[in-house]
C-alpha cells in the first residue's frame, strides 16, 4: 500500500517535516516495494485551506497512511472520513521514517491536534 | 452623495468624525466596521429593526453524487474535500460564490444558508442609522458589509464609517463611495497610514480630503504633507482630556460648546467640495 | 514565549506596549503583524535580510481579444464584480466562476502580488513584516507567514513578540492561534469596552491565553473598573493598567519606546505590566 510522509524537499536528502498542511512535499512510498517517490506541496501556496488541500492531493495519489508530526482539526476531518489512518512520527530522513513505520509501533494521531496557526475550524468545527 | 470615512490607522476618530456629521449634515449613518461597529453608542438610535446577515453553502444530494470531485476542484478556497466516501464542506472557508455547483455535471449541488451576522437598522436625529455587526469566530466580514449597503438609499446623504486598515473590509465600502474623508492625527503613525489610504483612493479615483483629530493647532507633520500633495484639510479636532473623556462616555462632542464650531466647519467644507443634496 | 498584542478597538495602543515590551525583553523576534497599517517597523531601523513576494488572492483578468461580450461572467457572478466584462478589482474574490463559464475561455485567474513579506534585521533583534500593494488583502495566509517566519529566526530562549491588528477577522483570528499568551490592550470608553468584550470572546473560542492592560485607565474609572468586574468574572488576569500620560504621544512622535522615559508613569506602569506578564508566561509554560 502507499503511504505518505511530510517533508522538506523533493529528493533523497529531504526529511520528515513536523507540519502536514504547508509541510514542502510529500514522499510517497510503496510498503511492499519499499520505493520512494515525491511530490511536492501544492498546498503550500493555498491562502487558505492549507490541510484540506494536502489531504485532498493525498487522496487523489491513492494513499492509505499519513506521518506527519501534527494534523490541525480540517486535514484530521478530511483524512479521518477518507479512512485514511494517520501516525506520528519525528524528526528523521525520509528512508528511516519508512523503516520505523515497516517495524510498527508508532503512535496513530487519534484527534487534531490546535491548529498551530491559520484559521482553524471556525464556530461550526 | 455616500461619503466615506476611512483612516488606514486604528482609533484616530473616524467614527467621532462620521457621527459628529451625520448630526449636524442631517446624513444618514452607516456603520461598516463590522468587526467592532461603535456608531450606535454615540447615536443611540431608537427602533431599531434586527435582520440575520446569512451566506450560502453548498448541500449535496448524495442520490445524485457520483462523488467525481469537480467541485472540490474548482474551489478557490479549499472549502469542498472528496474523500471518496462523500464530499466535505467547510463552511468558514466558503465565499458562497456557486462555483461548485457550475461544475457538477449530474446536477447534485443545491444551497442553503448560515448566518454569519446581523444588519440593524433604526433611527437617530432625524436621520437613519444602519450597522452590520459579525459573529464573533466567523472570518469574513464582507458578506456583511455588502448586506448592510444594498440597504444604502438610491439618492439620499450617507455616510459610511468604516473599518480601519486599507484591505478587503475597506474596499467593500469604498465600493460605493463618491468621495471620503480620511481622519488622521498628527503623529508619525498617523501620516504613514493616512498615506497608504490616500493611495487606495487615489488608485480609485475617490475625491477626498482630510481631517485632523487629536490637532495640536498646528499639525505640521500632516499639513505639510497635504499642502506637498494637493490634498485638502477640510478641518482640525482639537486634543483635548475633555473631548477624550466626553468620547469614553458615549458623549456627542459637536454638543460640547468647544466643539460645536471646529465640527461646523469641517461639515461645511465637506459641503463645498462634495455636490451634497 | 509567542506573545500577541492585539486590541479589538484600533488605537488603544498595542505597538505602543508592543514596542515597550520588546524593549524590555531585549533581542525579542519582532512580528509586525498589523498587515493593512504597519507601525511597528517605524521604529527600528535595519537592513532587510530577506524579501519574498507573496500573493494570497487571485483576480479575475478578462483577455479583451477573445470577450464576444456575452454576459455570461455577468449572470454567474455573486459579487457584483463584473459590469459589461469589466472586472472591479474591489469586489473580486478571485472565485473563478466566471472564468469556468466563459464561452470563449476568455478569463483567467491570476495571482495577485499583495505584498512583500521580509525580514529586517535591526538593532535590537529581528523583525518580521510585510510591505503590502494598495488595496490588496491583508489576509490570515500573510499573519500566518510572518509569524512562521518569526519563529524560523527566533533562537531557542527567545520571545516573539507579534503586534495585530484591530478587529475580530482573518488577520487577528490567524494571529492568535497557536500563540503562548494574547495580551488585549483596551481603553476605558465605551466603543473600547463593547471591542474588548468581542475580541476577549474571540480569544475564549480559539482557546487561547489572554491577559488585559488597560491603557489611558484614568481617563475614565467607572469603564476601567467594569472591565476589571468582567475579567474577574471570567479569570482572564488583568496583567497592567497605564495612565494617561503625555509621554506616550511624545514617545510616538520621537519614535522611541516608552520605556527611554524613565521618569513617567506610563513607563513605571509598562514595567509592572513585564513582572504580571512573565508571571502568566510562568504559569502558561508550566501547563505544556
Amino acid at each position: 500500500m502507499k503511504i505518505a510522509f511530510s517533508c522538506t524537499g523533493t529528493d533523497d536528502t529531504a526529511r520528515t517535516d513536523p507540519r502536514f498542511g504547508r509541510c514542502e512535499a510529500f514522499a510517497v512510498a510503496d510498503t511492499e516495494t519499499q520505493k520512494i517517490a515525491y511530490m511536492q506541496n501544492a498546498a503550500q501556496s493555498a491562502a487558505g485551506g492549507a490541510g484540506i488541500a494536502a489531504a485532498q492531493q493525498l487522496i487523489d495519489a491513492g494513499v492509505k497512511g499519513v506521518l506527519t508530526g501534527n494534523l490541525g482539526p480540517n486535514a484530521f476531518r478530511v483524512l479521518s472520513e477518507a479512512g485514511i489512518k494517520a501516525y506520528c512520527i519525528g524528526e528523521m530522513s525520509v528512508p528511516e521514517a519508512l523503516a520505523a513505520f515497516m517495524k510498527g509501533g508508532l503512535a496513530p494521531i487519534g484527534e487534531a491536534g490546535n491548529a498551530h496557526a491559520g484559521m482553524r475550524g471556525g464556530p461550526n468545527a | 452623495m455616500n461619503v466615506c470615512i476611512l483612516s488606514g490607522k486604528g482609533g484616530t476618530g473616524k467614527t467621532t468624525v462620521a457621527v459628529n456629521l451625520s448630526v449636524l449634515l442631517g446624513a444618514d449613518y452607516f456603520d461598516c466596521d463590522v468587526e467592532e461597529p461603535n456608531g450606535f453608542l454615540f447615536l443611540k438610535p431608537e427602533n431599531v429593526v434586527s435582520e440575520e446577515s446569512k451566506v450560502d453553502y453548498p448541500v449535496f444530494d448524495k442520490q445524485k453524487c457520483l462523488l467525481c470531485g469537480n467541485c472540490a476542484g474548482a474551489c478557490e478556497f479549499h472549502a469542498l474535500a472528496n474523500t471518496r466516501q462523500s464530499i466535505l464542506l467547510f463552511p468558514e472557508l466558503c465565499h458562497g460564490c456557486h462555483a461548485c455547483e457550475l461544475v457538477c455535471k449530474p446536477g447534485a449541488i443545491s444551497y442553503a444558508q448560515r448566518t454569519t451576522g446581523r444588519i440593524e437598522k433604526g433611527e437617530a436625529h432625524g436621520n437613519r442609522c444602519a450597522r452590520g455587526v459579525l459573529n464573533v469566530g466567523e472570518s469574513m466580514a464582507v458578506p456583511v458589509i455588502r448586506k448592510l449597503l444594498g440597504g444604502l438609499p438610491e439618492n439620499g446623504n450617507c455616510l459610511l464609517d468604516c473599518a480601519p486598515g486599507t484591505s478587503c473590509n475597506v474596499t467593500a465600502a469604498l465600493k460605493f463611495a463618491d468621495a471620503a474623508v480620511i481622519v488622521t492625527e498628527p503623529t508619525a503613525f498617523g501620516l504613514h497610514d493616512m498615506l497608504l489610504a490616500a493611495e487606495l483612493l487615489e488608485t480609485r479615483g475617490i475625491p477626498f480630503g482630510v481631517v485632523v483629530n487629536k490637532s495640536d493647532g498646528k499639525d505640521e507633520i500632516i499639513e505639510s504633507a497635504c499642502t506637498a500633495r494637493c490634498i485638502p484639510l477640510f478641518g482640525r479636532i482639537p486634543f483635548s482630556r475633555m473631548a477624550a473623556e466626553a468620547y469614553s462616555r458615549g458623549k456627542l462632542l459637536a454638543n460640547l460648546p468647544e466643539y460645536r464650531a471646529p465640527f461646523e466647519s469641517i461639515a461645511q467644507s465637506i459641503r463645498e467640495a462634495f455636490a451634497w443634496n | 514565549m509567542e506573545l500577541t498584542i492585539i486590541s479589538g478597538k484600533g488605537g488603544t495602543g498595542k505597538t505602543t506596549v508592543a514596542v515597550a515590551l520588546s524593549d524590555l525583553i531585549q533581542n525579542a523576534v519582532k512580528a509586525d503583524c498589523d498587515v493593512d497599517a504597519p507601525n511597528l517597523y517605524l521604529y527600528y531601523k535595519g537592513e532587510d535580510v530577506e524579501r519574498e513576494p507573496f500573493s494570497a488572492s487571485k483576480q479575475a483578468v478578462v483577455d479583451e481579444t477573445l470577450c464576444v461580450d456575452c454576459g455570461a461572467c455577468e449572470s454567474v457572478c455573486r459579487f457584483g464584480a463584473i459590469a459589461g466584462h469589466k472586472i472591479d478589482p474591489f469586489a473580486c474574490e478571485g472565485c473563478g466562476a466566471c472564468a469556468l463559464v466563459c464561452p470563449q475561455c476568455a478569463i483567467t485567474l491570476d495571482d495577485q502580488n499583495d505584498a512583500q513579506i521580509v525580514l529586517t534585521q535591526t538593532q535590537k533583534g529581528m523583525l518580521s513584516r510585510a510591505e503590502m500593494a494598495v488595496g490588496s488583502e491583508g489576509s490570515g495566509k500573510l499573519v500566518t507567514l510572518l509569524r512562521k517566519n518569526a519563529r524560523r529566526v527566533r533562537k531557542a530562549e527567545e520571545w516573539i513578540v507579534a503586534d495585530g491588528s484591530p478587529g475580530v477577522g482573518c488577520p487577528v483570528i490567524a494571529s492568535i492561534t497557536g500563540a503562548d499568551l494574547v495580551l488585549i490592550v483596551t481603553e476605558p470608553t465605551l466603543s473600547g469596552l463593547e471591542d474588548f468584550k468581542r475580541v476577549a470572546e474571540l480569544c475564549g473560542h480559539f482557546n487561547v491565553q489572554a491577559a488585559v492592560c488597560v491603557n489611558k485607565f484614568d481617563i475614565n474609572p467607572e469603564i476601567t473598573e467594569t472591565i476589571q468586574t468582567y475579567c474577574a468574572e471570567r479569570g482572564i488576569p488583568v496583567a497592567g493598567k497605564i495612565p494617561f500620560d503625555e509621554a506616550v504621544p511624545r514617545s510616538i512622535n520621537e519614535l522611541k519606546p516608552i520605556t527611554a522615559y524613565k521618569n513617567s508613569a506610563a513607563h513605571e506602569a509598562v514595567l509592572e505590566l513585564w513582572g504580571r506578564l512573565q508571571e502568566i508566561a510562568r504559569t502558561v509554560t508550566g501547563d505544556t
